[in-house]
Parts: structure tokens; sequence; C-alpha cells
């Protein structure tokens, strides 16, 4: 049997060649993700603004303009609607009334049940939230943090892991996947609630993981190709680990597939975010962050003192040399 | 590196087998785990999410425990001074700003009034703080102001009161495994999985269930009563039910008795079939019940709940048999809640929902469903896809990420973790991050045979090179998901319990096993090439 493979053997792609374009496109495309953002804003679900969401499911197919009038005439404040590919299913979106706290919520609740189940006898609410603003803001503000110490940490982590080159690199890779990530949901409106917010954060971590490995790659042949100019080091590098990013984005992409098609409803948004998170970041690994390290001055010598001064490379003496080192006859 | 001794092989093999075996049970029936021995009862427990059920986030206000407070040190100071011996005429008392202040009539009694105060103020705690700090200003007017940690204990305690009182509560609805935990400083999440329809659980918490009874002041004048003014000594509390029409009554501020002096609470019918509450005192307030009702024969008093009067019978004749009833328009359902509520004790601070997230068992089950076939199908592609890429490879790598699935299960059961949707996102997620580990081995293997290593050379290398660059990736993603766990809500944690999990598996997994695997096939067979 003949085994599959995506990436060719012994690539050579001239990925440094092209970073002032990769850089360019890169700078306008986080810039159009940013404009979106500002422009069209967020689909903020109620997790972060407030309010009341109710899921119907509807004994057959309905017209949104049906129900939005139903629920319109009973003086609840303005409703939006959202159908996700049932046509059985509504998601109503409801203010929070101003006054009156829980027992007020309880009593819209009951109201719009009422109403809707003597227009569409049938009709039961499968799920329905109440988030109060206070707790929305304390929810923004967590979900905020979470992602920023997220990047930040895992940035200082690669920083002292390496060289700062890296974790300015590293840094400035998963800034843009998280922005390319915000522009998606402004330009797609797609709900922003808070499992996407574990989205981002998981884009972050998967994001990093890609760059890890080449940066991993381009520190052992730094070591073992000391006299190589940083450019063919970092396209040598990122060839050489080609395979397995492709490989890996393919799997993964797979299984999320599996579960945008087949996971459910409640599911779409959180998967969808995330497969845009792993091309982009998948993109920003081979383009970006490593050409990055040239602009940023990374040389052999940086590498080099920081690996005598902490002395946990001792074992990698062996690998300097030629590529066919250690191979037998 | 291809030699595994016994003790390696067993060490890989045991912690896995016993993983697998926690995982059994998460699939068998509820009958069937029963009969199992106690270690292998450990069950993945379902999220809301995934179960159906209620989650509700109280908040209580911790202004009215400050203020509670301070109506409470009101109260003693009146009786120390006033009653106390010897006497300390006290006027201008007020309480505002938060603190409370009163002048004393006569400036030589300002000392003395001091002293009388001081041990009311002192806190219970061994580190001597005190709850309340005393000052005289003006010369006349002495001051009470609370302290921080005064009221952060006041807080504290009345949080732990409260937890116990809604675990009652909710206890005596006869749900199943509600959960019931304080969150943060003033915030309690209750989690009752499987409940349909959560109006009667937020009926039931949002009382706070204070029963008073006080004797009804009739020398007030109803027309100052309707504006709110009551005599000396009284109060104007609300009664919606008033049969005068005017829905306020005057009441002595004095208590008959309180709820505190219930031993049980029932819901029953009075004689024209309307629904109540019967109540029985214990033999105290039994006792002081029924010397009040002997003095004031003829004379109404008033059922209070939360501040407002239920209802103002007359008092027929003394009694004295330790038990009443409590009428006031009354259905069954709101009885049996008041009754419930009145058995479990009064919640010592208001609370208010501030967050609530209910979904109906159907849609639990179908995510479940969707989750489930999301999965399979997920795994079937990867596992399809792996053995087209790697052969031979492919299969343990698939065999390792099948073992994984089954451990993360089997430690989610026996951390008592729970599983949500978020967190079947995160296994679809697992599996696709866990052959990460074995493709980045295997390219590694490749890359050796190709720069002319032998097999064991190139097999040898590919783990020793990628086992690096495994280890720190995944650090990073442990970066990730530990900041989830911590700052993370609901379904947040949800995702990142099963991702740190998975995270600590798979390197096991894919990495340790895999390589036993593959070091007993090539000492079994000598491979002079591998096809990978």
């Amino acid at each position: 049997m003949k085994l599959l493979k995506l990436v060719p053997d012994n690539t050579n792609i001239g990925f440094v060649a092209v970073r002032k374009w990769a850089f360019a496109l890169t700078a306008l495309l986080t810039v159009l993700a940013v404009g979106a953002t500002l422009h069209k804003g967020l689909n903020l679900g109620v997790d972060f603004v407030g309010g009341l969401m109710i899921e119907a499911k509807f004994p057959q197919a309905v017209e949104t303009d049906k129900v939005r009038s139903t629920i319109g005439s009973l003086g609840v404040g303005e409703s939006s609607l959202q159908q996700f590919g049932d046509p059985k299913t509504v998601q109503i979106r409801l203010p929070l009334p101003e006054q009156g706290g829980a027992g007020a919520a309880n009593a819209v609740v009951e109201k719009t049940r009422k109403a809707m189940v003597a227009e569409f006898p049938g009709v039961t609410f499968s799920r329905y939230d109440t988030v109060s603003g206070k707790v929305s803001g304390e929810l923004i503000q967590n979900g905020v943090l979470a992602v920023v110490l997220a990047i930040l940490g895992i940035a200082v982590f690669s920083w002292f892991r390496y060289e700062w080159q890296f974790g300015v690199s590293t840094f400035v890779a998963i800034v843009h996947d998280v922005l390319m990530t915000l522009g998606f949901f402004a330009i797609t409106q797609l709900e922003f609630d808070l499992n996407i917010i574990a989205a981002v954060l998981t884009i972050v971590g998967y994001s990093i993981n890609d760059k890890m490995v080449i940066d991993d790659r381009i520190r052992e042949n730094m070591r073992k190709y000391r006299k190589m100019d940083m450019k063919s080091l970092i396209d040598l590098s990122v060839n050489e680990t080609l395979p397995r990013t492709v490989m890996t984005s393919v799997t993964i992409l797979l299984a999320l597939g599996a579960l945008l098609l087949l996971g459910g409803h409640v599911l779409r948004g959180f998967t969808a975010a995330m497969m845009l998170g792993i091309i982009v970041g998948t993109y920003s690994s081979v383009y970006v962050s490593s050409s990055l390290l040239i602009s940023l001055g990374l040389s052999p010598q940086t590498s080099e003192k920081k690996a005598a001064k902490k002395g946990d490379y001792a074992g990698t003496a062996e690998r300097v040399g030629p590529r066919d080192d250690g191979a037998k006859p | 590196m291809l030699n595994f001794s016994r003790w390696a092989i067993a060490a890989i093999i045991l912690p896995l087998a016993i993983g697998v075996l926690c995982a059994i049970p998460s699939f068998l029936p509820d009958a069937t785990v029963a009969h199992l021995p106690r270690f292998m009862q450990t069950r993945v427990n379902l999220g809301l999410d995934l179960s159906g059920g209620s989650h509700l986030l109280l908040e209580a206000s911790t202004q009215d425990v400050a203020k509670q407070r301070l109506t409470n040190m009101e109260e003693q100071v009146r009786t120390e001074l006033r009653r106390g011996d010897p006497k300390i005429a006290i006027g201008d008392i007020s309480s505002r700003d938060g603190k409370l202040s009163f002048m004393v009539r006569e400036p030589s009694q300002v000392d003395a009034a001091v002293e009388r105060i001081r041990p009311l103020t002192q806190g219970a705690g061994l580190t001597g703080q005190r709850d309340f700090n005393v000052e005289v200003v003006n010369s006349s007017t002495i001051t009470i102001t609370p302290t921080d940690a005064g009221i952060k204990n006041a807080v504290k305690s009345a949080m732990e009161v409260s937890t116990e009182v809604i675990r009652r509560r909710i206890d005596e609805m006869g749900t199943r495994e509600p959960t019931i935990q304080q969150q943060g400083d003033n915030r309690i999440v209750v989690q009752v999985p499987g409940l349909q329809d959560p109006k009667a659980l937020k009926a039931l918490l949002g009382q706070t269930a204070k029963l008073e009874f006080k004797l009804v002041d009739t020398t007030a004048n109803p027309a100052e009563v309707a504006q709110g003014r009551a005599p000396v000594g009284s109060e104007v509390l609300p009664y919606v039910n008033n049969p005068s029409g005017v829905p306020f009554i005057a009441v002595k501020r004095q208590v008959m008795v309180s709820g505190e002096d219930l031993s049980d609470a029932t819901q029953g019918y009075d004689q024209s079939n309307q629904a109540i509450v019967n109540i029985r005192f214990n033999s105290s307030g039994g006792r002081k019940f029924g010397q009040v009702t002997s003095q004031n024969v003829n004379r109404p008093f008033a059922i209070i709940l939360d501040g407002k009067v239920l209802s103002a019978p007359n008092i027929n004749e003394p009694i004295l048999g330790g038990s009443a009833q409590v009428s006031g328009s009354f259905t069954v359902e709101s009885a049996n809640q008041l009754a419930i509520a009145l058995r479990s004790g009064k919640l010592p601070v208001n609370f208010v929902v501030v967050e609530e997230r209910t979904v109906g068992p159907g849609l639990g089950a179908d995510s479940i469903r969707a989750g489930l076939i999301a999965s399979v199908v997920a795994v079937v592609a990867v596992a399809v896809f792996m053995f087209v890429s790697y052969g031979r490879f492919g299969m343990y790598a698939n065999l390792a990420v099948a073992i994984n699935v089954l451990v993360i299960l089997g430690v989610m059961g026996m951390l008592g973790a729970t599983l949500t949707l978020p967190g079947i996102a995160g296994f679809v997620l697992t599996i696709g991050t866990a052959v990460d580990a074995n493709v980045l081995i295997y390219e590694r293997i490749r890359e050796e045979r190709r720069r002319g290593r032998n097999v064991v050379a190139s097999i040898e290398h590919g783990y020793k090179e990628a086992s690096r660059t495994i280890f720190e990736a995944n650090v990073t993603h442990a970066i990730a998901g530990g900041i989830m766990l911590a700052l993370g809500s609901g379904p947040v944690k949800g995702f990142a319990i099963v991702l740190l999990i998975g995270i600590a598996t798979s390197v096991f997994t894919a990495v340790t096993f895999t390589r036993m695997v593959v070091a007993n096939w090539v000492r079994r067979t000598r491979p002079t090439d591998i096809h990978i």
C-alpha cells in the first residue's frame, strides 16, 4: 500500500523571500478585521450584554415574522429573532426588564410562554437563559482577562524558553489570530458568547503549539548549522516541519468538520470559530511568525549565548554536525 | 530505548488499565453500576446542558446585611441604656450613612453610656477585632460605626447560614442531586439537574421567610396610618388584603413570637377549605404565644411574612396549645412553599437571581446524541486518515487515541468532573491534538530515514527529538487551559477540564504508550525497512 503524503519529501519553498508580501497581506487583513469589528460590531450574546434568551422549539416549521409579531404585541421590549438552519427552532432574545429583578424576568418568560402556546400550540422552550447586567459585565471582564493573560503567559513562556524574538513574534502572530477571529464574527454576525471565548483560548493554545514546533526546529537547526544564514535556516526549518504542520491541521479540521456538520446547533459557532482559527493559525505560523524573527534581528550568536548561559542543552552536542551524522550502514 | 523492562511495561499498562476500567461505569445503566464495588462507581457527571436542568446564580445584598446589623444594634442600644440600670436617657437616634448616632440627654452620663455599649460592639472572633467603633462627637453624641472586618464577618456568617437554609429548602422539594455552592463573597450557585420548570424553585428561594407575630396597634389614627405615620412604638406595614380597604396597618414594634420559635410547619386547610399553613411552636414559643394571647383577648394580632402583613385575625380566646394557623389567601402551592420555607428556617439575607440558565431535557438529549455522532465520525475520519498516512504506525496512534479517550473519561470519573457540551467539543479537539504528537514523531522518523539512519536509530531519534517539542507545545496548551479553568465560568470550565486532562493523558498515550508498542514490534520482527 502506498502511504498518503500530503506534502512531498524535501520541499524547499522560499517562505522567507515572500515575507514582505506576507506581512503586507497580513497587515491588510488584520486592519480589515479590526475595521469590521469596529464598524459592524460583534453580535454579543446574552452572556455579555445581559438579557433574556429563549430557544423555542415548534412542532412544525414557523415563520419568524409571525413569532415576532406575537411577541411584539406583549409589550416586553424589542425582540430579536434568529434561526439556525432548523426551521422549527427559533431563538428569541429580549431585553431584561429594568426593574423588579428576578421576579420580573420570570414574569416575562411566563408571559411569552403563554402567548406563544396560545398562538402556536405544542411549542416548547427547550432552553432559556437570563443574565443580569452585572453578571454579564463580569463575564466580559473575565473573558477579556482570560484571553489577554493566556496570550501574555504564553509569550512570556516562549521568551524564557528561547530568545525574546520568539516571544515577540509569537505574540504578534497570536494577536493577529485573535483579531482575525473577531473580524470573522463581526462579518458573519454569528453570536459571540461564552463558548466563543473558550474557542478563542483554544485557538491561542493551538496556534502557539504550531509556532512552538517550528521555533523548536529553528533552535535545533541554529545549533546544528552554525554557519548557515538566518534566511535559509528559517526556510529549512519551516520546510522540514511542513509535513507535520499540514498533517496536524488537516486532522484537526477533519475532527472539527464532523462537529460542525453533526454536533448540533448549540456548538456551531464554537466549531466555526475553531476551524477559522486553525486555518489562520497555521497561516501565521508558516508565513508570519517565523519570518518575523529575521525582521526582529535573530542571529545564531544570540542563540548561542543563551544556550551557553542556561546550559540546559548540554545533550545537544551530539547533534552538531552534518545531516547524515549517526547513520550507520 | 527499545528495551522496556517488565517493570516499565507494567508501569505503563497499569495506569492505562485503571483509567479504562474507571471509564466503563459511565457507559453502564444506573442499576448495573449500583451492583459494582464502590471503587468502580466512578462516573462522569453530565452537565446541565446535557442532562437538562436549571442553573441559578443567587446574589445576596450585602447592604441588607449591614443595614440589618445596624437595626439590631439600635435595638440593643435602646434596651441596654433605657431599660438597664441606671437608666440613661437617649434621644435623636438615627441610622444614616451606614452608622448609628444618638444623643445622651445628660452629658455627665456620656462616659457611662460608652462603657455600657462597648461590650455590645466586641466581635466574636479570636482576633479581638471590634465589629463596631464607638466614638463620642460634640461631647454628647455617640456614633457607632460598623468596621469593615465586622461587616465582612457578618456577611460571611450570613452566607454560611443561607447556604444551609437553601440546601434544606431544595432537599425538601425532593429534587435529585442538587449542587449548592457558595461562590465568591456573596453568591450562591444552585444547580438542579432534571428540573423542567424552575419557577417553583425560584419562588422558594426568593422569600426570606421571616415570620413574625405582632399585636395590631388599634389606637392608631387610620388617616395617619394611610399616610404611613404610626404612633410611637408602632410601625406601618403593608397589608394588601386589609378588609378595610387601606393597604396599610399599624402594628406594635415589639415581636410577640417569631419564626425562630417554630418547631414545624405544614400545609393544611381551614374550615372553609382555604389553603393555610399550620404551624407548631417550640415550648418557649408556645409559652410566649399563650401569654400574649391571654393578655390580649379580643384584640387583633398581625401575621407578618418578610415585612408584609398576611392577615390580622382577632384573638377570640387565649391560644395555649402551642400551635396556630397562618392564613392569607394562599393557593395550595404557595401554602406548601411557605411551609417548606418556614420549616427550613429564614434566610438571614435577601437573594436575587442574577443569572439563570435552564435547559429542557429534550435539548440535552439532542445534544448528547449529536455530540456522540460527531465524536464517532471524528474518530473514524481521523483514524482512517492516520492509517492511510502512516500505515501500521497510524494504527498504533489510533489505538493510543482510543485508549486516551477512555482514560480521559476514567480520570473525569475519578475526579467527579462534569461533562458539558463544550466538554464534548473538547473531546473532539483532543482527538485531533492527540494525534499531533504522533504526527510529530512519525514525521521525524520519516525525516531521519531520509537522512539515511537505520530503522532503530530513526525510531529512537524520532521519539527523542519529538518528545521535547511535544512537551513544550503541551505546556503552552496547558497554560491556556489553566487560565480557562481559573477564570472561565460554566461552559468554559467544562471545556478546560477535558482539555487539561486530555493534555496530560495524551502525552502519556501518544508518546510513552506508542513507543512501547513500536519497540515491541521492532524487537519481535527486526525490520530492515519500515513503511511509514
